[in-house]
């Protein structure tokens, strides 16, 4: 198989002397940081450390589902051990996964400024972030939560005594971490673009993180005032929800997904855009159709606004708002197959090659495609009846979020790890990797969608012995699946000290962070780079090396 | 098959000859529930398909050995005005038939039977009509039509019938109604849904469809000797309802005789159609529904009914077409208190 990595010579490449992880030292200088590419690397490590512990409870989980009785623990263990997966996951690990690590990163180079608008703001998010991951890993160990990660009233509010309060403010905290980096982006986006770079040069990854950037920061408060509800109703019992004061726990249903559901596309959108990124890169050719991929971004963002009720059509709500919900869902599932098809037919008269990034990329397609369509068996209302609450939904969300955005992730590490690190990382063992993890992903979440078919309840520490086979299927997947997800660990650690120094652009890629040095300088550009080119200009490309090739001959 | 484990290969013999992908079809909506998921299936692969072969075939032919240079497109109006209208139309198309399932399935026919639950931590509670109460379980009448009005004593619990493709939130604090017609004879599943708390997983139970003969003879052995409407004419006069509620031209309160159903105007001008939630709402909450022409003087009862309570009282109104009896039972107190307070049960009583 042919490859379009270009690597410099091994023997005489260095990494550059002066560079943003060399230009200062000590343990304060990281703490301290303004650099968002610093901070990028301290989300990176936070976050990744937040995966890895809400990995340990899905493994704890699906090994407790391995029988239909509840015998590895109790069902309030299994209870909240569930819940902590589900916020960890979600608050601590999808949300600013591929924005406050390759966005915070790559968005100021890619738009060709210094640094993020508000160097300190960035820096407070990080803190707050910790903040909130510390007083979620408190409540955890200080005999955790049950909440379920959607904190449903008057269960939370009045039934339940575990560390509510504590979670809610933990995951308020959060919230406004991902408030200040969506501010951060939008700031930038707006007003940092280098001279030339206009909206329609900008690559699509900007775009797509500044979608979701507007959600952050539209939606997220919202979720805020809903955390302060519950745990004023928790401590003084104030009555929002409270049917017997004359409150209303729909209303906090309404409240909480009208964050909650514009919170999955905050998770997604930031994928999408690594994605095209990556499928231009390797088939070596500008994506179909840029504006319709842009646009198609921002639709999604201003629909993802208003679906939220297609989470309570089995809840009592009006007949005709369910009509209105579901048909405002199936619009917003358009935007997504136009993604999917443009980037298929990306591929088409390109000159594919199959890198890490790009396999990645692929398990995208396919897993994102089965997740995207079988939302819309969700967002149909008559089937969603019968199959909202079960398994299903548990597939389909995985198959979105893990699927979807956690494959995008890794694909996206790849993809920019040399330009992080200015050091390859193993390209055969990833390339393994990354077929074990699909295959694993498959394995797991699959037979979940059968489950779910079947009416198997989700939430359930114990089941009918039925539904046995099924899950011993997922659980025996999902060791595959540990197996995909502890490799990248273990090879990209290796990698900073044993990998192959990359160079400035090791896949002869477009964008500007490739024009500038691995790992780039704490400032990014010697000069303020004047853009003349497209996005994804690989004619551009090609003339820019001829002339460096006459000019050093 | 010396190599795999005797233990597994019994396993998966097991599973394959019982493996299903769909849950008994046992009520009239289970098909067409099932036809619109084959539908959406069929079209998930075919559009699955075409994503996969797209992406492989691209892959095979433009791979960098084949096309080791690439040819510049900028996108197709055509092409991408094709799959944004195919996917739209087909995602309507499934829009519309799910809404009209949606539709049928929380409409309830008239002539349904009524059952009542009340969603508890960690029990479902049914209440027949006729004084039959079961927990965790639910016999119904094969080829009948039945209406179920739920509602949650505490958290939200979800009443979930998978094999009747029906699924219902059971809410604190107001009523849901679902209702089904079971066409197969047998015992399935009766899940709670909804995460409720510990001992969520446990709170499942079965649901029975039973002939009609079977069903009768089982509503007879099962009686508690007391209706619910019975019940509830119980507690109308223990609560002192009788006292304004009795339709005599000095009453202080709205006669109660056939106003299930009808219209009433409250004093801000609200027309309201008295349904079980008007009734349960206006027990609990008097002040905010005042039929106009009277005064606001009902206390509240919030607290002092238990849901079942509740049930029986919306059972006994729902069914008083006169108010003789109330008359009689109020003329009585006056003449017999003593005898009274045996027939009618002690104050704050609420069910055998």
């Amino acid at each position: 198989m042919s490859s379009i990595v270009s690597l410099p010579d091994q023997t005489t490449a260095r990494i550059p002397k002066r560079n943003y992880l060399t230009n200062e030292n000590g343990i304060l200088s990281w703490l301290l940081t303004g650099d968002h590419k610093r901070i990028a690397i301290l989300y990176l490590i936070s976050i990744t450390f937040f995966f890895f512990i809400g990995g340990a409870l899905a493994a704890l989980i699906r090994l407790e589902l391995l029988t239909p009785q509840s015998d590895l623990m109790a069902a309030d263990t299994y209870n909240k051990v569930f819940s902590m997966h589900g916020i960890i996951m979600i608050f601590l690990f999808l949300v600013p996964s591929v924005p406050a690590t390759l966005g915070n990163f790559l968005i100021p180079i890619m738009v060709g400024a210094k640094d993020l608008a508000f160097p300190k703001i960035n820096l407070l998010s990080w803190y707050l972030y910790l903040i909130g991951g510390g007083m979620t890993l408190w409540a955890m160990i200080s005999g955790g939560v049950d909440t379920g990660w959607t904190f449903t009233v008057p269960l939370s509010t009045h039934y339940l005594n575990t560390n509510v309060v504590t979670t809610g403010l933990a995951i308020f905290v959060a919230g406004f971490s991902s408030i200040f980096t969506g501010l951060n982006f939008i700031v930038t986006i707006h007003r940092m673009r280098a001279p030339g770079m206009t909206w329609f040069k900008l690559p699509l990854f900007v775009w797509s993180n500044y979608a979701a950037s507007i959600l952050m920061v539209l939606g997220t408060p919202v979720l805020a005032i809903t955390l302060v509800l519950v745990v004023l109703e928790r401590t003084i019992g104030i009555g929002v929800f409270d049917p017997t004061k004359g409150g209303d726990p729909i209303l906090f249903q309404h409240l909480f997904w009208f964050y909650s559901h514009p919170a999955v596309y905050i998770m997604i959108l930031p994928g999408m855009g690594v994605i095209s990124e990556v499928i231009s890169t390797f088939s070596r050719k500008r994506v179909f159709g840029y504006s319709a991929v842009a646009f198609s971004s921002v639709a999604i963002a201003v629909f993802g606004f208003f679906v939220w009720e297609h989470h309570m059509f089995i809840m009592g709500v009006s007949n005709y708002s369910t009509l209105i919900f579901s048909l405002l869902t199936m619009l917003v599932a358009v935007p997504s197959a136009i993604k999917i098809f443009n980037w298929a037919f990306t591929l088409y008269k390109g000159s594919i090659t199959f890198e890490t990034p790009m396999l990645y990329a692929f398990g995208f397609m396919g897993l994102f495609t089965i997740g995207g369509l079988t939302g819309v068996f969700l967002g149909s209302s008559g089937t969603d009846i019968h199959l909202t609450e079960t398994y299903f939904i548990v597939a389909h969300f995985h198959f979105v979020m893990v699927g979807g955005m956690l494959m995008a992730f890794l694909s996206g590490i790849h993809f920019w790890w040399p330009k992080m690190t200015g050091r390859m990382y193993p390209e055969k063992l990833s390339q393994l990797a990354a077929v074990v993890t699909f295959i694993g992903f498959n394995f797991t979440f699959f037979p979940q969608f059968l489950l779910g078919m079947l009416g198997m309840p989700r939430r359930y520490a114990a089941y009918p012995p039925e539904f046995q086979v099924l899950n011993v299927f997922s659980t025996a997947g999902a060791t595959i699946l540990g197996v995909g997800y502890l490799l990248p660990m273990i090879y990209l650690v290796w990698s900073l000290k044993y990998g192959q120094i990359a160079g400035n652009n090791p896949w002869q890629a477009t964008g500007l962070e490739w024009q500038i040095q691995s790992p780039p300088l704490t400032e990014n550009f010697i000069e303020i780079p004047v853009v003349t080119q497209d996005a994804y200009d690989y004619e551009w490309l090609e003339r820019q090396k001829e002339r460096e090739v006459t000019q050093v001959g | 098959m010396d190599h795999i484990s005797p233990v597994i290969w019994q396993f998966l013999v097991k599973w394959l000859t019982n493996f299903a992908v769909i849950p008994p079809e046992a009520s009239k909506v289970a098909p067409q529930v099932d036809a619109l998921l084959l539908f959406m299936t069929l079209v998930s692969l075919v559009g699955l398909t075409l994503v996969i072969l797209l992406v492989v075939t691209f892959s095979v032919l433009y791979r960098r050995e084949r096309s080791p240079v690439a040819t510049q497109i900028e996108g197709s109006t055509l092409l991408e005005a094709t799959w944004t209208i195919i996917p739209l139309g087909l995602f309507l198309v499934m829009f519309v038939w799910g809404s009209v399932l949606y539709f049928r399935i929380y409409t309830p026919p008239p002539n349904a039977m009524q059952i009542y639950v009340v969603g508890k931590q960690w029990m479902w509670k049914a209440e027949h009509p006729g004084g039959q109460h079961e927990i965790n379980s639910l016999h119904v009448p094969v080829n009948k039509p039945v209406q179920l009005t739920l509602i949650s004593q505490d958290v939200f619990h979800s009443f979930s019938l998978p094999a009747f493709r029906v699924k219902r939130e059971a809410i604190p604090g107001r009523y849901t109604t679902v209702w089904f017609e079971a066409t197969r004879e047998g015992t399935y599943h009766l899940f709670c849904s909804q995460y409720c708390g510990t001992a969520h997983s446990a709170m499942i139970g079965q649901v029975v469809v039973m002939s009609q003969d079977d069903y009768k003879k089982w509503l007879e052995s099962s009686t508690s000797g007391v209706s619910l409407a019975q019940n509830g004419e119980r507690l109308f006069a223990s609560l002192s309802c009788t006292a304004c509620h009795n339709g005599t031209p000095q009453a202080r309160g709205p006669n109660l005789a056939g106003v299930y159903g009808s219209t009433l105007t409250l004093t801000n001008g609200q027309k309201v159609t008295v349904d079980d939630e008007y009734l349960r709402q206006a027990i609990l909450n008097p002040s905010a529904h005042i039929t106009q022409g009277y005064a606001p003087i009902m206390p509240t009862y919030q607290g002092q009914i238990s849901e079942e309570g509740l049930f029986s009282l919306v059972e006994y109104i729902k069914n008083l077409n006169s108010n003789y009896r109330i008359l009689q039972t109020t003329t009585t107190t006056e003449l017999a208190p003593a005898a009274t307070a045996a027939a009618v049960g002690t104050k704050g009583m609420v069910k055998p």
